[in-house]
């Protein structure tokens, strides 16, 4: 059980909630912890005694890890828990799940869930803290984090800059937790793509919306581009994958219209050749796997923070200091 | 059969005869016997005081859940049907969509017997339209009418093929009982849990468009002034609707349409948070559709003030949002809703909001009652319309506790509920 008040509350649902404030000391809090991760001997004793249960719901491979390398880093105890071993599959209720769990006296459980709210559902029902992993279409906070994480490691800033999200923003919780971030923390915001993939009343969020890729290029400074989940067209959100990419791919060509170099992020897993040209997602100024370093820092700093760490001991902790 | 009963000086409004005076009532042999000052009391006549109390005919809610047979965790018939009396009722209609469906003559006569077994508000059977309510081929219709059905509806699947909709408004008029129907495209709607717009945005929960209603609603207007038949347009929730609805019935459609009290009362906003018990079908709107939904039951477009009473298991509910069951429970709560916040906020005026939930529903699926006229079933509302209180889940008599208003304060709340003369509810007895 936590004996200390973190930062950031006993959980992390989303970004929605947190103020540009605790968004900043997590990305700060990140900063000294990317370190650890270049080291030799890759762990630190922060988090030694502390149980973390990993529990996916929906199959993550790069999510699942990054939180598992972060947890072990920082000396945690880790159990993972994915739908297809668990008694989930079996039709016990979250409630239950959740209720046993706790009775196994963890401290943190990290989790994604296929159902929006399941992780502020989860938070309210068990006293140990709650980081959502994803939770249907609603949000994805440490995406983001490390998505902001990655911009401001390029940019030195965030505010003021425009980044476009493009792609499939309806199915999205990382569009929806970069939209909440980037605008708590001053930048400028856009969504780009077919409007049967636009859910109805984005635009009172606070961002601009553009039904062309081309436009998007011109304007942007960051294309955060969104995986098309393959199963759209049998939604009949989409005619088909080839011309997905036709109009809204984000190719070479088009980026050469730009009038300035955009820096390119993805979440992954791409789909090459649909949403991300090969040569973009190879390209120099490709971002996605310094994203994915910088995950794992962003999740370290999540779970230091949570666990009660003072943000600014963050860099005296790395040397042996528990939470 | 009870003695006689006399209700003596209470403020009568039977908005079926346009009476709104302080008046005596008396109920004899279970019927109706007069409406009038300085009733002398027959011998051995029961009385009840009603002084300061408003009394109206029986309430009757035309559209009720009571989940037996099947779905008896939630609610059983006599649970539901001492709810509805413990909410002012007299009479509930009870929707079709049980496991199995009624949709045959003997499912319609089990839901009658058990409702007489209950004694408590009246029980009447809704038929479905199609057979295990799957939209394809017609129920046992007028075999269901001969058994007692006052009405058929596929409630909670609406009927998606207009040519099997066109059939049953045609065939049903032989029988003259309405066709009641759950108005939803479920193209449109496709993967919603919640009204389309910023709020579900907001959350990462899909929505449902007004558009997914307006068009079945206009469909359903469409088809009934094609054939002459009674449709009965459940639960509307559209501005765009209850706008159709009007026009309608200027062009002399034969139709008959509910409004709820939750979407009198509530928008898409109380759905912050993921509440579950905010979660039901069709959704909470916008505002404008809420005010629309209140002018259309003040003009008269919308007949009917009807619950949706919707019981279910309280972990059916603790779930993530779009996994939990739509639905909630209305019967205890409706009059008092309707008297705090419909008319105290001015959207209706008393008699209004009692013709809604009286004459209106009555005519509406052809039942006796709703009215206080000699010679009818004697059924009667006894209310305070002053009584302060709290609105808790734990103390209904509903099987069911999922009700997106616990806590709430209100004002007014029936004290006597009388079915054939007797007493089937009384408060704090």
């Amino acid at each position: 059980m936590n004996q200390r008040r973190s930062s950031l509350g006993k959980d992390l649902v989303g970004l929605e909630l947190l103020t540009a404030e605790q968004i900043l000391t997590i990305l700060n809090t990140a900063e000294p912890f990317k370190e650890i991760s270049e080291r030799r001997i890759k762990k630190v004793p922060v988090l030694r005694g502390k149980t973390i249960v990993n529990l996916f719901f929906e199959a993550s491979t790069r999510t699942r890890v990054s939180f598992e390398f972060a947890e072990k880093r920082l000396s945690a105890d880790t159990v993972n828990i994915s739908s297809s071993g668990s008694s989930v599959v079996k039709g016990e209720t979250l409630v239950d799940t959740a209720r046993n769990l706790e009775a196994m006296r963890i401290d943190m459980v990290v989790m994604r869930h296929g159902s929006s709210g399941a992780a502020k559902f989860l938070a309210e029902r068990i006293p140990s803290s709650v980081i959502n992993a994803g939770d249907g279409n609603h949000e994805h906070p440490t995406q983001a984090l490390l998505d902001m994480l990655t911009i401001r490691d390029h940019f030195a800033k965030i505010e003021g800059l425009k980044v476009c999200l493009v792609g499939d923003i309806l199915h999205s919780r990382v569009a929806r937790s970069n939209i909440y971030g980037l605008l708590a923390l001053g930048a400028e915001v856009a969504v780009c793509g077919p409007k049967t993939l636009l859910p109805l009343g984005i635009t009172e969020l606070g961002v601009t919306v553009f039904s062309r890729i081309e436009e998007a290029i011109q304007w942007a400074d960051v294309l955060n581009i969104l995986r098309l989940q393959l199963e759209r067209m049998e939604g009949g959100f989409l005619p088909s994958l080839r011309e997905y990419n036709q109009v809204w791919g984000v190719s070479r060509t088009r980026l050469e219209q730009a009038p300035k170099d955009l820096l390119i992020l993805h979440p992954g897993p791409m789909n090459r050749g649909v949403e991300i040209d090969s040569d973009v997602a190879d390209g120099p100024h490709a971002m996605i796997l310094q994203q994915v370093t910088n995950g794992v820092a962003v999740r370290m700093a999540v779970l230091y923070l949570l666990a009660g760490g003072a943000p600014d001991t963050a860099e005296a902790a790395k040397g042996g200091v528990e939470v | 059969m009870s003695g006689p009963l006399l209700i003596r000086g209470g403020r009568v409004i039977d908005p079926s005869q346009s009476i709104d005076a302080i008046q005596d009532v008396l109920v004899v042999d279970g019927v109706l016997a007069e409406v009038a000052e300085g009733i002398d009391p027959p011998e051995g006549a029961r009385e009840i005081e009603a002084e300061g109390l408003v009394v109206t005919p029986g309430l009757i809610d035309v559209h009720v859940h009571l989940r037996e047979p099947g779905g008896e965790h939630k609610e059983t018939i006599a649970t539901g049907a001492r709810a509805a009396a413990a909410g002012g009722f007299t009479a509930v209609c009870a929707m079709p969509n049980t496991d199995p469906v009624v949709d045959d003559p003997a499912g319609v006569g089990f839901v009658l017997a058990q409702g007489m077994a209950a004694g408590a508000a009246r029980v009447y059977p809704m038929g479905a339209i199609s057979m295990g309510q799957e939209g394809k081929q017609l129920a046992a219709i007028g075999e269901m009418v001969a058994a007692g059905a006052v009405g058929i509806t596929d409630d909670g699947n609406p009927v998606m093929d207009s040519g099997l909709m066109r059939k049953a408004l045609e065939y049903a008029q032989a029988f003259d009982i309405p066709v009641a129907d759950h108005p939803e495209d479920l193209g449109l709607s496709g993967v919603g849990v919640m009204n389309e717009g910023l709020v579900a945005t907001r959350l990462g929960l899909h929505g449902k468009p007004n558009a997914s209603e307006d068009v079945h609603i206009v469909r359903d207007l469409m088809l009934a002034d094609l054939t002459g038949g009674h449709i009965h347009l459940q639960h509307v929730s559209t501005a765009y609707g209850v706008e159709a609805i009007r026009r309608a019935k200027d062009r002399g459609v034969c139709v008959t349409a509910e409004a709820t009290p939750h979407h009198l009362t509530l928008t898409d906003e109380r759905v912050e948070g993921f509440d579950t018990d905010a979660k039901m079908n069709p959704p909470l709107r916008s505002s404008e559709d809420r005010e629309a939904v209140c002018e259309g039951l003040a003009d008269g477009t919308l007949d009917v003030f009807a619950t949706d009473h919707a019981p279910h298991h309280y972990d059916e509910k603790e779930q993530a949002f779009a996994d939990a069951p739509n639905g909630i429970v209305g019967l205890e709560t409706a009059l008092g809703l309707g008297l705090t916040h419909v008319v105290g906020e001015g959207l209706l005026d008393l008699p209004t909001l009692i013709h809604r939930m009286s004459v209106g529903p009555a005519m509406a699926l052809g039942l006796p009652g709703g009215t206080l006229a000699p010679g009818s079933p004697g059924d009667v509302t006894i209310f305070d319309p002053n009584v302060a209180w709290t609105v808790d889940r734990d103390a209904f008599l509903s099987k069911s506790h999922n009700t997106p208003f616990h806590g709430w304060e209100l004002k007014g709340r029936a004290l006597f509920t009388i079915v054939e003369g007797v007493v089937v509810w009384q408060a704090g007895a």
